[in-house]
């Protein structure tokens, strides 16, 4: 077996990419792992990967007979990265509406949406986002789909976690927060005043709890523009059970929100937040997480005056648990190394900022048990780097998702290799 | 500057329209016929009566003349950093130095002058300012309200008549971030809603309260044309175009109508100056502005994604003989990388954007650096309000991606996509886009290796003088909307809560 290694940590890996699939078991060693979990930070550490899970963590670790070694020589290794803040999964192209299923623009659903049911594992922006060290996403309803003209709902619907291994089966749990829009955008779902919009959302949470109590017999609820699958839907978020993931960005609308959920006993979690760093104590104090565009700066709305590169640093610092995401849609999925990276330019720990794009959104939206850290029995999703997983220059050496190694490459890539093949004579279409 | 911005002004008017007559320009060429014809009084009246000048297109190129004027500055010398120079150097432990608002010297290891004011700079890193050749900032300011919603004409697929300068929003707090970034040029362009947008305004990124005042001196004017899907998304329920090859046929009508206008002021000024007798043509905005084009005098910015599309804008340019100066996005660039190089066009992208429409969906990170190593003009630009603070992290994944595959960029090579060649694209080499002697002190001091994350702007000068500071509260200039308002800074806008710490 030292042999293999050998081979392995000279022919980058090229046996090892041949030959591991998901039944195999791995050690690997000579990583620098950042774990997240209870192992912590180990300079010099190894992993042992045995049926997609990790079986062992630590500076040593006892490798079984037979078993594949992954010598890394050094390298950075982390937890697979959660993408946060798109529709992973849902999406193609932004401004292709057939290739959107992240959200409804018309149609009687709003709470009821459940985003488990639009998933499309052949996307072609999950193997881009593998390349930049992402092993798994909360599919979320994103806000952009909202339209008050044509669909004046306030919820979104239900996000679900999804693995980016490229599986059939690509759910790792559905139902797991209920997207709603509070804010500008809120109020203007709401008939055009933020006066309106809480008082609406506390009689539609009302009326689930009617229904929670009475289905026999309940009708869709016209008045409220509520069907009975929205209100069936509702009944975990009224629970507590399921956290009701709102976007708010003002300072003041994040109290209320605060408020509202402590007299309502709903679990939260912030989107947006841009001025959570000025309550990011109250926010600390309601145990709330917050999931923030790295990148917002500008005065972008009446909203978001207080927006500033050092919101993640300063939230952090007050004790709230913070999730990065860049800007955009998927193109902010495909930067959330870059945003946690500049939320270290601008105060964040490093450590915390890589937390702030694993473990914290695995905790915030309920997949902390899979996924999020280098833990035993978690999944095997882990990111061997070539460089500084923060940086620009910085890049996933290895992929492994659910312990099966991930091909690097994207149909970004294929149209890259078509295109830098020397000309054959013939036309590009017949370069594979 | 008064004198930079007369030669802008004439340097506008190169293709033979103006007479100079004891350094007055007179474009309508009417001046030295006065008098020649005197006996013939009714129609020497009429012929040596010049046009007012804003009847004639040619008579005052420069209607809106640029009032900048760079803040005051000290001799500076800026000692000990690595220095990035935009040329396809880099210098390590180097002297700048500066004087005036021009570089006058760039050495290695060299010494400070006696009278210059010292800035050690050891383990920093200094680059030509940051210029972006495509930025909406001020035409479509933050905040995002429709009231400031500036940046599309979207009346009608050409609206070459319209100027993004009457757009602007000096106080865009937009401006002051992507100075904090680096930026000290950047190009404001029109919307892409039209086959043409109207005209760019190039300017340097000082802290203004009008717009004039920001304008870069002699910097030529840019058209905005769009292909693709934009146009005739806007106006494919209207009266067109619908398709693309809708998009080709207005562009078409549009230089033809060009052509023949200016046919018809060039007889016009023929015969004046001649001392016939002629009825000048009617102004017309929108001629102006593309009868510029084909003078050679305005540069044409043309956002296209396409490969294909790129090809046929490159036959139409040759049809009516003027030159793109930049395929903006250009995402498909790299699928024609050679032919790009070939005709010299200069192409603006990024490297993270992607997918987010049908024709960016074959958009590649490696696309600036394949480019580039075709022997094109690589850009890497914003058309963003955020981006445009972080070009120089946007164009270090663009190296890295290139490096991945073996191009072999090195920062010296890759800062020049975000200085000399955006500074080419948009005619203005000659004075910014790289630390060479004789040019404008725009410059910028980072904490770090400028392509990594973690790197900062920690000071950005304008013309020698400095603009922002990092470290110095005094050296950050806040736009007007900002003041009395919460913003991102402590103190005065600190936590809420009572009591809470900071």
């Amino acid at each position: 077996m030292l042999k293999l290694a050998t081979l392995a940590a000279v022919s980058g890996l090229a046996l090892f990419a041949a030959s591991t699939s998901s039944a195999e078991t791995v050690l690997i060693e000579n990583a620098h792992i950042y774990s997240e979990g209870s192992a912590g930070d180990l300079a010099r550490g190894a992993i042992l990967v045995r049926d997609g899970k990790i079986a062992a963590i630590g500076p040593e670790v006892k490798a079984p007979p037979g078993v594949k070694r992954l010598d890394v020589g050094g390298r950075i290794v982390t937890p697979g990265l959660i993408v946060t803040g798109a529709g992973v999964g849902l999406d193609e192209i932004e401004q292709v509406s057939p290739t959107q299923d992240s959200g409804v623009e018309a149609g009687p659903l709003s709470a009821g949406l459940d985003l488990q049911y639009g998933l499309n594992p052949d996307s072609t922006v999950i193997p881009i986002l593998r390349l930049t060290g992402a092993t798994s996403a909360v599919a979320e309803p994103t806000l952009a789909r909202t339209k008050a003209e044509t669909h004046p709902q306030l919820f979104l619907g239900q996000a679900a976690g999804v693995s980016l291994g490229g599986q059939a089966d690509m759910l790792i749990k559905s139902k797991i927060a209920m997207g709603l829009v509070g804010g500008e955008q809120g109020a203007a779902l709401a008939g055009g005043s933020r006066a309106a919009f809480l008082v609406e959302l506390k009689a539609q949470l009302d009326e689930a709890r009617a229904y929670a109590k009475a289905r026999k017999g309940f009708s869709d609820s016209q008045a409220l523009g509520l069907t009975r699958a929205d209100l069936e839907a509702l009944i975990p978020v009224v629970e507590g059970r399921e956290p009701l993931y709102v976007a708010v960005h003002r300072a003041a609308d994040i109290r209320q929100m605060l408020k509202f959920a402590q007299d309502e006993h709903l679990k939260l979690i912030l989107a947006g937040a841009e001025e959570g760093w000025r309550v990011a104590h109250e926010i600390a104090a309601a145990n709330v997480p917050v999931v923030i565009d790295g990148d917002e700066d500008l005065p972008s709305s009446f909203e978001a005056l207080g927006s500033t590169l050092e919101n993640a640093a300063r939230l952090q610092a007050a004790g709230v648990k913070v999730s990065l995401h860049g800007p955009g849609l998927l193109t902010g999925g495909k930067t959330i190394r870059l945003a946690a990276g500049r939320a270290v330019a601008y105060g964040l720990p490093w450590g915390e900022a890589l937390a702030a794009i694993t473990i914290n959104p695995a905790r915030a939206f309920g997949l902390a048990g899979e996924v999020g850290s280098l833990e035993v029995g978690k999944s095997a999703d882990i990111v061997v780097w070539d460089g500084d997983p923060l940086d620009t220059q910085g890049a996933p050496y290895v992929v492994l998702i659910k312990g099966e190694r991930q091909a690097l490459t994207s149909r970004q890539t294929a149209l890259r290799d078509r295109y830098l093949k020397p000309d054959n004579g013939l036309p590009p279409q017949y370069r594979q | 500057m008064v004198r930079l911005g007369l030669v802008g002004a004439m340097a506008l008017c190169l293709g033979g329209c103006a007479v100079t007559v004891n350094g007055q320009v007179d474009a309508t060429g009417a001046t030295p016929t006065v008098g020649a014809r005197g006996s013939d009084a009714p129609s020497t009246a009429q012929a040596a009566k010049a046009l007012p000048i804003g009847l004639d297109p040619w008579a005052n190129p420069d209607p809106f003349p640029s009032t900048y004027r760079p803040m005051p500055s000290v001799p500076t010398a800026i000692v000990g950093a690595r220095l990035l120079t935009g040329t396809g150097e880099e210098i390590d432990d180097a002297t700048l130095v500066m004087r005036e608002g021009k570089i006058v010297s760039v050495l290695a290891h060299g010494a400070a002058p006696p009278d210059t004011v010292v800035i050690h700079a050891d383990g920093k890193w200094v680059t030509p300012g940051i210029i972006d050749p495509h930025s909406h900032l001020g035409v479509y300011a933050s905040p995002g309200v429709q009231a400031m919603s500036d940046g599309n004409e979207a009346v009608s697929p050409n609206t070459a008549y319209v100027w993004a300068e009457h757009s602007v929003w000096p106080q865009d707090p937009g401006f002051n971030r992507a100075l904090a970034g680096g930026v000290t040029t950047l190009q404001i362009l029109p919307g892409s809603a039209n086959l043409f947008g109207g005209r760019s305004v190039v300017v340097k990124n000082a802290p203004s309260t009008t717009t004039q005042a920001m304008k870069f001196p002699g910097a030529p004017y840019g058209l905005k044309m769009a292909c693709g899907e934009n146009p005739k998304s806007v106006y494919g329920h209207k009266d067109g175009p619908q398709t693309l090859m809708g998009n080709v046929a207005g562009y078409r009508k549009a230089w033809i109508e060009a052509a023949d206008y200016v046919r018809k002021w060039d007889d016009y000024h023929a015969k004046i100056a001649k001392g016939e007798k002629a009825d000048p043509p009617i102004r017309n905005l929108t001629l102006d502005t593309l009868g510029g084009v084909l003078k050679g005098q305005i540069l044409v910015q043309n956002h296209c994604y396409r490969a294909d599309e790129m090809g046929e804008m490159l036959d139409i340019a040759r049809e009516f003989g003027y030159h793109i100066s930049a395929f903006h996005h250009a995402s498909e660039a790299y699928k024609i990388a050679p032919l790009l190089a070939k005709e010299g066009v200069c192409i603006d992208t990024w490297s993270q954007w992607w997918g987010f429409k049908m024709e960016s969906f074959d958009g590649i990170e490696e696309n600036a650096a394949m480019v580039d190593a075709a022997g094109g003009c690589a850009i890497v630009h914003s058309d963003d309000a955020h981006l445009i603070q972080h070009l120089n992290v946007e164009a270090g994944l663009a190296m890295a991606a290139g490096n991945r595959v073996g191009l072999k960029i090195t920062p010296a090579r890759a800062i020049r996509w975000i200085t000399a060649n955006p500074a080419k694209s948009l005619g203005v080499l000659d004075k910014v886009g790289t630390l060479e002697p004789g040019k404008m002190a725009d410059l910028v001091i980072w904490s770090a290796d400028p392509f990594s994350v973690y790197a900062k702007a920690e000071k950005v000068y304008l013309d020698g003088a400095l603009a922002y500071d990092r470290n110095d509260p005094k050296f950050q200039p806040k736009s007007d909307f900002e003041l009395g308002q919460p913003n991102g800074r402590v103190p005065g806008n600190g936590p809420q809560t009572p009591g809470a710490a900071h």
